[in-house]
């Protein structure tokens, strides 16, 4: 038996690119959700969470359709020079930005809330402007929950299919995840493989839990 | 113009605001009601922190003038504030906390040393450690010398001993007492306690569902017996004396009064030094004769001006020490004892004063 372990480091690079890229664009988001008293919060928060209900092939569908050749974004990426992101690693890493948000977004934004205005307040009577108030208190006081969805989003990421599948398709090196080779392995019947891959997922998901749950324990400690 | 000049409207439904004033520049201005009066509210307008109609200017510097469209965010108004829970940075040591604001502040507007204020609120033992292992007290003090190391222009409490235990108060009034004396910076003192402001307000503006009843120097608000000042039970006078003689056989200190004398455990202050005495209503009697059998240091020669029946069938006098401009003081009595002595207004008597604090 030969066990092909590429898709396994094409799988943490993935989930460590989305990870990176959803602290940058998710971390705001869960800000502005946290201090707004707009009336569109309650749009964006839906939109936030729509991925959690939404079936991934849904998702990826219209994802295929928006960043495809002849889809708004498609049109887009192709006049800047950069082609078309279906079937290639960027195109996945922009569907499981996506599709990973509400697990960065959502404890992010419970920690941001924890915090309540107070700390902010006595921060700006102490002369500190809004972005030094954003990043030396309430980046700090989050920081427990921002830890907590980042592992959330990495785990989520690891263990994506459908998407992926819909936007990715099954190009080695490329877009052929862990999910995808156990799905591959088991269609050619070959179980050993299969196993090897499906028991490292199990194991892998149980020590993240478990980092998560010590994580609150210590947190609620302090 | 070294005043402190505000006016704020807010119709919140079933809270509404209207108050204007303008304090002195220097000294302790309380602001004194009920919670739900609006004086938290009108803190927080001072600070930028909420956004009502009017204006608000300190020492002619404009921090808000609808009129021009103009509102400074709170980080850019001069201002130091201590709220009513200590809420320092819980994830920063104390030191770090105290520099939180003061790294903000160019060196050259810096008018407050660090070591001068750790030392003024006693905190020099703790700068190492982090705010969880403080108590109440300690983390107040903290809060304080953290506003106070902004070199604020003007001070604003919060009711800054409401959340802390009998104890923890006692421990901290000396500091608020000392930063009155040593510290040339105006306050704007929230607070619910008579106790406090009888201790430490030099002006009182009672509010009362959201617009002002009184105004008026401590004293005055103390004794007026149609405010709710004067029907607490722990209504005092304050009293501004001068250090007359000392007795050193006795050990007793005789302070001139405006209208009188009052004679208290030996003080070390020089003669003619200022002190500033507090007289709760509960620790003076009346009587209608001075007789020398009693063991109360204090029997002055006073006048009943008003007299005010107030719950339990007490009665609450207003008595003056010479003329009726001078000395005001505050007895408590029993609807009994008044009707036995058949007092009445303009009468003369004695007053019996069983205990004199010190303030300051």
């Amino acid at each position: 038996m030969t066990l092909d372990l590429e898709p396994v480091w094409l799988t943490l690079k993935l989930a460590t690119v989305t990870t990176a890229v959803l602290l940058v664009v998710g971390t705001p988001i869960a800000w502005w959700l946290s201090q707004t008293r707009s009336r569109m919060k309650q749009v964006v928060a839906t939109l936030v969470a729509l991925p959690l209900v939404l079936p991934p092939t849904v998702l990826g569908f219209y994802l295929l359709l928006l960043l495809g050749p002849a889809g708004p974004v498609g049109q887009f990426t192709q006049a800047i020079g950069l082609g078309t992101l279906p079937f290639t690693f960027a195109g996945l890493v922009v569907g499981s930005v996506i599709y990973s948000l509400p697990f960065l977004v959502q404890p992010a934004y419970n920690a941001f809330e924890a915090i309540g205005t107070r700390p902010l307040e006595v921060a700006a009577t102490l002369r500190a402007s809004p972005l030094a108030r954003f990043f030396n208190v309430a980046l700090p006081l989050a920081f427990p929950g921002l830890l907590t969805g980042a592992i959330l989003a990495f785990a989520h990421t690891v263990g994506e299919f459908g998407v992926i599948l819909m936007i990715g398709g099954n190009i080695p090196g490329e877009t052929k995840v862990l999910s995808v080779a156990i799905y591959d392995h088991v269609e050619s019947l070959e179980w050993t493989q299969a196993h090897w891959l499906a028991g490292g997922m199990v194991l892998f998901s149980f020590l993240v839990v478990l980092a998560i749950n010590l994580l609150g324990q210590r947190v609620r400690k302090i | 113009m070294r005043d402190l000049d505000l006016a704020f409207q807010l119709d919140r439904g079933n809270f509404k605001l209207n108050v204007a004033f303008t304090a002195p520049g220097v000294g302790i201005t309380a602001l004194f009601g009920r919670s739900g009066c609006g004086k938290t509210t009108v803190l927080r307008c001072v600070a930028g922190l909420e956004r009502a109609a009017g204006h608000c200017r300190l020492n002619g510097d404009a921090w808000q003038d609808d009129g021009r469209g103009l509102f400074l965010k709170t980080h850019r108004r001069p201002i130091g504030y201590v709220f009513q829970e200590a809420s320092l940075f819980m994830h920063l040591s104390v030191r770090r906390n105290l520099e939180y604001g003061l790294s903000r502040i160019p060196p050259s507007e810096r008018r407050i040393g660090f070591d001068e204020v750790v030392s003024l609120l006693g905190i020099g033992s703790h700068l190492g450690r982090d705010p969880a292992g403080l108590s109440g007290g300690e983390r107040q003090r903290v809060s304080i010398a953290r506003a106070l190391l902004t070199s604020p222009r003007l001070l604003l409490m919060d009711e800054p001993l409401s959340a802390l235990d009998h104890t923890s108060k006692q421990d901290i009034l000396p500091y608020l007492e000392r930063l009155h004396d040593n510290l040339r910076i105006p306050v704007l003192y929230v607070s619910h306690s008579p106790d406090e402001v009888a201790r430490l307000a030099d002006r009182i503006i009672l509010l009362q569902d959201g617009h002002i009843q009184a105004s008026g120097s401590a004293g005055e608000i103390l004794s007026r017996l149609d405010l709710p000042l004067a029907q607490d039970a722990d209504a005092s006078s304050i009293v501004d004396a001068t250090v007359l003689s000392h007795d050193e056989d006795y050990r007793l200190t005789h302070l001139a009064i405006p209208g009188g004398a009052l004679t208290v455990t030996h003080l070390e202050r020089a003669i003619g030094a200022r002190a500033r005495v507090r007289i709760q209503a509960r620790d003076v009697s009346v009587v209608l004769d001075a007789s020398d059998t009693s063991s109360i240091l204090n029997i002055l020669p006073a006048r009943i001006l008003e007299m005010r029946e107030i719950a339990n069938a007490q009665i609450l006098v207003k008595l003056c020490i010479g003329s009726d401009k001078q000395t005001p003081l505050l007895a408590r009595i029993t609807r009994y004892s008044r009707d036995r002595l058949c007092l009445s207004l303009g009468q003369q008597v004695y007053a019996q004063v069983k205990t004199v604090a010190l303030m300051d």
